[in-house]
């Protein structure tokens, strides 16, 4: 268990995990379940554990769509999306650990793709 | 003639141009005269919720400054600029630490605190316009007309800081759909995700989650979907595969109101 990079965690998201009741409801309403390996009630219970750094080697970090749907339902108000996103930025943060590269961009563009699509997956994927 | 900050976003003026135009129009049809900041930025598409992120925050607070430089409300109408700034304004007003570090970072004439309010171009329609109002400047009413509303995820959540509406029985734009003379169409995915920004790397499962969205409409025999925001409509219709016309409401709006030619001029 990586005590340092718990804390961190921890602290950028303002989430106490202590909190979770292990009900599941934010893993049964998210929109990327299947596309996880971890769930978000996963994710609430592993940084409770220290267990980070197998988060962070996950590609279910980069899963999360932000649509809040288990910040908003969470009986408990835990808000599972906020540590995700502090796994996936302690990730990407690292040196030379960004998910994207500009130079990817052209062949993801088609002529209706929306700038906010772009704009959105930098924010998300590089630092 | 009521006077309001108007920030369009990067995508409106570029890939959305139709949610833009129309808008501003019917604004003005409806008496609402609508400025925007000199020099606006790109709000960053997307709010970090982490509490150690200042930067990605600042643009949208020079949104929010700027408003409260003219004394004015500010109107966002692309779903994302709005989740963006509405977030960062409740950081400003309910975090003392990021207030001050942005503040210090921006050295603003005068700190900004928070004292902008920030209304979605629907929440103008309802609590500026009326509903009602509408409804009586309504020219070409769309009588018959099956439209089911999307709502997607960024309009209504986190609802404790969006406070728009219910977020999970929402009714303002069946409300609007209302006022246009339509009838609204009430679906399970109606505030469920698109599939957002995951279409850069997964269409697989964009085309999921737009699809199941698309087919939850047309299950309850809806003619037409709109939404507010551009990534929605550019998923719902490339990554569905269904074939229900997709608008931005102020297309419908702007019909609706006589000024969609005018527009297109």
């Amino acid at each position: 268990m990586n005590k340092n990079l718990k804390e961190q965690v921890l602290r950028a998201s303002g989430v106490n995990v202590l909190k979770c009741m292990r009900c599941g409801k934010c893993s049964g309403t998210c929109p990327s379940y299947d596309e996880m390996e971890y769930h978000p009630h996963q994710f609430v219970y592993m940084v409770e554990r220290g267990d980070i750094e197998t988060l962070m080697n996950s590609k279910s970090i980069y899963k999360c769509l932000t649509c809040f749907a288990c910040v908003d339902r969470c009986p408990r108000n835990v808000e599972p999306a906020k540590v995700v996103e502090a796994v996936r930025l302690a990730a990407v943060r690292q040196q030379g650990n960004n998910h994207m590269n500009p130079n990817q961009i052209p062949e993801m563009l088609d002529d209706d793709l929306p700038q906010q699509a772009i704009v959105t997956a930098f924010r998300k994927y590089i630092k | 003639m009521e006077t309001f900050t108007y920030y369009p976003g990067c995508t409106l003026r570029t890939k959305a141009k139709d949610l833009d135009t129309y808008a501003r129009f019917s604004a003005e049809a409806l008496g609402i005269s609508l400025e925007e900041p000199a020099d606006w930025q790109c709000c960053g598409g997307a709010y970090t919720t982490a509490k150690d992120e200042i930067a990605t925050k600042l643009s949208a607070v020079r949104t929010l400054n700027s408003a409260k430089v003219s004394n004015r409300p500010l109107i966002t109408v692309c779903s994302a600029c709005h989740n963006v700034i509405k977030q960062t304004n409740y950081d400003i007003l309910h975090d003392e630490e990021v207030a001050s570090k942005v503040n210090n970072y921006l050295k603003l004439d005068e700190p900004y605190n928070g004292e902008t309010t920030v209304y979605h171009y629907l929440e103008m329609l309802r609590d500026v316009v009326g509903f009602d109002n509408l409804a009586q400047k309504v020219v070409n009413p769309f009588k018959g007309k099956k439209i089911a509303a999307y709502y997607g995820c960024l309009l209504l959540r986190p609802s404790k800081t969006l406070a728009m509406d219910d977020p999970e029985n929402p009714s303002i734009m069946e409300d609007f759909i209302k006022a246009i003379g339509g009838t609204p169409v009430i679906y399970a995915q109606r505030n469920e995700c698109c599939g957002g920004y995951i279409t850069l790397e997964d269409k697989d499962q964009a085309a999921k989650r737009s699809g199941a969205v698309m087919s939850s409409a047309a299950d309850q025999g809806a003619d037409m979907i709109i939404t507010a925001c551009p990534l929605c409509l550019y998923n719902l219709k490339k990554n569905s595969g269904s074939e229900l016309p997709v608008y931005y409401f102020t297309e419908l709006l702007a019909e609706a109101l006589g000024v969609k030619e005018e527009s297109n001029e």
